[in-house]
């Protein structure tokens, strides 16, 4: 950690200098980078293909609400899904999270300056723009875009069954967006391991940074084996390469399990960081310190690894996977994602909990995710996916837990928000976008669960009105109209919000980690005086000096509880050589 | 959570245990939570499975939702300048709630792993073998003695259908029969791409691969006549990849297989 020794040390006079001194506009978007700018940069985008892919599912349930659908044909009924998938699980929940929220938050939670490459943040977002925005350009093929399923099983994807610019399109742009998640991944673990503040050991960090630090290693575990095998299909495609070919001696059936191998560690990069914002928010809310934090940390640890062992379960219908082991990995994933359930509910235990917005998408998502989890164990289980693989019920399963995710998205929104812009979201249209999406979102996908269990399969463009599925579709599709306006209403409470501002201040929620010792939004590097790290909770600490944290971590020296508010502090006492970390740290 | 707490836990404990009992042992007839039964001795061993599962299942979510509408209720902020004391772990409780789900997931995977056996087990010698191939997109099914000889096919007749949604019954798709009460052995593969061929009253779906063969067992106990899918997207025409079979009496079945190879063998 003496690396940060050699941080510029600019005087408050010298800091806005510098940060006059920078472009503005247009050209601070395109040249900046400061990790504020990317991820805000990475946030809007995403959540432009968010709305994007949101708008193409309302047209997938508007086909589906009734038999014999003829709104759509099969053909872009097919693009449709493939888009809508692609979209969201690429280029939405992955990247807002570890490209947005984390790339602005990582830093100010461990008291860094920036990331620790710049440049190689600012081209990870660059890739990210270019490869969803090629992606999205299928549409303007004279084929079709890429229409193969998000998945993209071999060999329907190779270039007799899907030929076009389309499909090619897609799959350089997920190679793009494969390398700009690996840098990111890089630059996010580097950041975590050497830029911390002083004080700010591993075991202090909040758990969001923890889960951001494991969501790191994951994507350098996954991304490099997509990415190799989208080169391979590439391959298949235009050189012959017949890896995915069975005329050429190649196996179908590797596709599957290369693209699994990515997928399922990737359902963790997905939730791992909404984790983290849950936790985090939850103990905010309820004014307490995070309950059970090193289990927390050791939880989410053993869900990373656990993950690079259960791909299969989503190949148990090929009839080539050892079963029992990757059921039983499957299965054993319940119990550190158990430990964060019991966690949350310890934390607001004889708390004081308060229902901002904030906190109400975070009920909705444990709420949510549990019928996301339990459905999930029963998926877990080969005879039961046997009866419901690749049906509505798989379709519902996956749904609940990205939805689950989605709030967890909201959830850090309207937290962070205040500190992005120094501006407050109103929490009127927040709650509404609440109950609208929490209700949507149930009477969109509980019904497909029973849709499922009576055989409907998914990715089918149209069903006949003798096969009983119409009923449950209809209220599926009502349900889906609730989760358009719950969207609707959280962009107008954007809209209202830049108009009409609500200043935030420095710390709106009471909360407790680094970034909001900070200003909103914070200065060009950050911080221009950094409180003491004496616990997970250093703004805490300083705001509330008589509700410090109790028993295990009562700090072994009487001198540090004599400086309420962090004023002189024992150096000695630190065992960090040299820094000085009170109030005037900044002027290092 | 204190003393209090977790007493209040044993006691939901408890009650969703003793009702969970009652829900066994009150019927011969497990629910279905929406389910197929099964219509095979197959799908009947994975029906039971679900049954139980989910009733597990429900059991823990119900005491987890729970826990937690308590939490927001009884934990709500009532005082604008109340702070709670500020504890932040209790290792018995949290050593519980891990080692609590480690048992269950052994429970439940004990019991997978006997069912997956049941019915992924191959009968020896099956009473009827039929080769079922998958393609874009139709199906068809291939009847073979015990030589590998095809006696008698069933195959879809328009492979390029027609953009109308009908129902799996249709006469424009394939229905292929099966014996009541014994055990016919089915080779599964693909021509082209992967498709899924998925009878939901048998509580069973298989993924046709190209270049691997897949075979499994069929046990109707259950006489009628049922739908089926291609369940795997498999390109422009998945939605009308569709088929049916009829479980018949072993005597019409052996009819039935007799009209088709002179009409059907090729």
């Amino acid at each position: 950690m003496t690396i940060l020794a050699d941080r510029p040390s600019p005087l408050e006079g010298d800091l806005a200098l510098a940060h006059a001194h920078g472009p503005s506009g247009f050209l601070k978007w395109v040249t900046s980078t400061d990790h504020k700018v990317i991820g805000k940069n990475y946030t809007v985008t995403a959540v432009i293909f968010f709305l994007l892919a949101g708008c193409m599912a309302m047209l997938i349930r508007a086909q589906l609400a009734t038999p014999d659908g003829t709104l759509l044909s099969q053909h872009t009924y097919n693009e449709m899904f493939t888009m809508h998938g692609s979209l969201m699980i690429y280029l939405f929940v992955g990247p807002v999270a570890f490209g947005g929220l984390a790339n602005y938050i990582v830093p100010l939670q461990i008291g860094a300056p920036d990331m620790a490459f710049p440049r190689l943040n600012a081209l990870s977002y660059w890739l990210y723009l270019g490869g969803g925005s090629l992606m999205m350009m299928g549409f303007l093929t004279t084929g079709s875009a890429a229409d193969f399923g998000w998945v993209a099983y071999a060999p329907l994807s190779n270039s007799i069954n899907t030929p076009g610019a389309g499909p090619d399109l897609w799959i350089v742009a997920l190679i793009l967006t494969g390398f700009s998640a690996i840098f990111t991944g890089v630059n996010l673990v580097s950041t975590i391991y050497y830029l911390r503040a002083p004080g700010m050991t591993m075991f202090r960090m909040p758990i969001f940074t923890w889960n951001m630090l494991v969501t790191g290693i994951l994507i350098l575990i996954a991304f490099p084996v997509f990415t190799s095998a989208l080169v391979m299909l590439w391959c298949d495609r235009h050189l012959g390469a017949h890896i995915f070919e069975v005329q050429g001696g190649g196996v179908p059936v590797l596709w599957q399990d290369l693209f699994w191998f990515f997928g399922h560690p990737e359902v963790y990069i997905l939730a791992l960081p909404f984790f983290g914002i849950v936790t985090d928010v939850i103990a905010v809310f309820s004014r307490k310190p995070i309950f059970g934090y090193r289990g927390m940390v050791f939880a989410t640890i053993s869900i990373a690894a656990l993950s690079t062992s259960v791909w299969a379960h989503h190949m148990f219908t090929t009839g080539v996977v050892l079963l029992p082991f990757f059921s039983l990995m499957s299965y054993l994933i319940a119990v550190p994602t158990g430990i964060k359930f019991f966690n949350w509910i310890g934390t607001m235990w004889r708390g004081s909990v308060k229902f901002d917005t904030p906190m109400l998408f975070c009920i909705g998502f444990l709420g949510t995710f549990l019928v996301g989890g339990v459905t999930g164990i029963l998926l877990a289980s080969p005879p039961i996916d046997f009866a419901t693989h690749d049906t509505y019920f798989v379709v519902a399963h996956f749904h609940s837990v990205v939805m689950a995710l989605v709030m967890g998205a909201f959830a850090g929104f309207f937290y962070w928000y205040p500190k992005m812009t120094g501006r407050m979201l109103r929490e009127g249209l927040g709650k509404a976008s609440f109950w609208f999406m929490f209700i949507g979102t149930n009477v969109t996908f509980d019904p497909q669960y029973l849709l499922g269990l009576k055989g409907y399969p998914r990715r089918v463009a149209e069903y006949a009105a003798s096969d009983g599925f119409t009923t449950l579709n209809r209220i599926s599709s009502a349900g889906s109209v609730l989760l358009f306006i719950s969207v609707a209403l959280f962009v107008v409470n954007l809209i209202v919000s830049w108009r009409s501002p609500v200043p935030a201040g420095d710390n709106p929620w009471d909360a407790s980690s680094l970034e909001w010792a900070t200003t909103s939004p914070p200065p060009h590097h950050n911080f221009l005086r950094l409180p003491p790290v004496r616990s997970q909770r250093p703004v805490w600490d300083q705001n509330h000096p008589e509700h410090r944290i109790l028993e295990h971590d009562k700090p072994r020296v009487g001198g540090l509880l004599a400086t309420p508010g962090g004023g002189a502090v024992l150096l000695d006492d630190l065992g960090v050589d040299g820094v000085d970390d009170g109030p005037g740290g900044g002027d290092r | 959570m204190g003393k209090r707490g977790v007493g209040k836990l044993r006691r939901i404990a408890q009650f969703s245990l003793l009702s969970a009992i009652a829900l066994g042992l009150g019927g011969c007839s497990l629910p279905t939570f929406g389910g197929f039964r099964g219509a095979t001795t197959q799908g009947q061993t994975e029906f039971k499975l679900w049954s139980w599962m989910t009733i597990a299942g429900l059991v823990v979510a119900i005491i987890v939702w729970g826990l937690i509408l308590w939490a927001i209720i009884a934990y709500r902020r009532r005082d604008p300048n109340h702070i709670p004391k500020q504890f932040h772990s209790n290792v018995p409780i949290e050593v519980l709630y891990t080692v609590i789900p480690l048992i269950i997931v052994g429970v439940i995977f004990f019991y997978t792993f006997v069912a997956e056996n049941k019915i992924d087990a191959i009968a020896p010698n099956p009473a009827a073998r039929i080769t079922v191939t998958g393609f874009q997109w139709g199906w068809s099914f291939s009847y073979q003695d015990s030589s590998g000889k095809q006696v008698a096919l069933v195959e879809t007749a328009q492979p390029k259908p027609p953009l109308l949604a009908a129902s799996p019954f249709s006469s424009q798709y394939p229905r292929f029969d099966l014996p009541l009460g014994e055990t016919t052995q089915i080779t599964l593969v693909s021509h082209d791409v992967v498709h899924t061929f998925y009878v939901p009253a048998f509580n069973f779906g298989r993924m046709a691969l190209p270049g691997h063969p897949n075979l499994f067992d069929f046990t109707p106990v259950q006489a009628g006549v049922f739908a089926g899918h291609c369940a795997s997207y498999c390109g422009l025409y998945h939605s009308e990849m569709l088929f049916s079979v009829a479980v018949v009496t072993p005597a019409a079945f052996h009819t039935w297989l007799n009209s088709h190879s002179t009409s059907g063998a090729s």
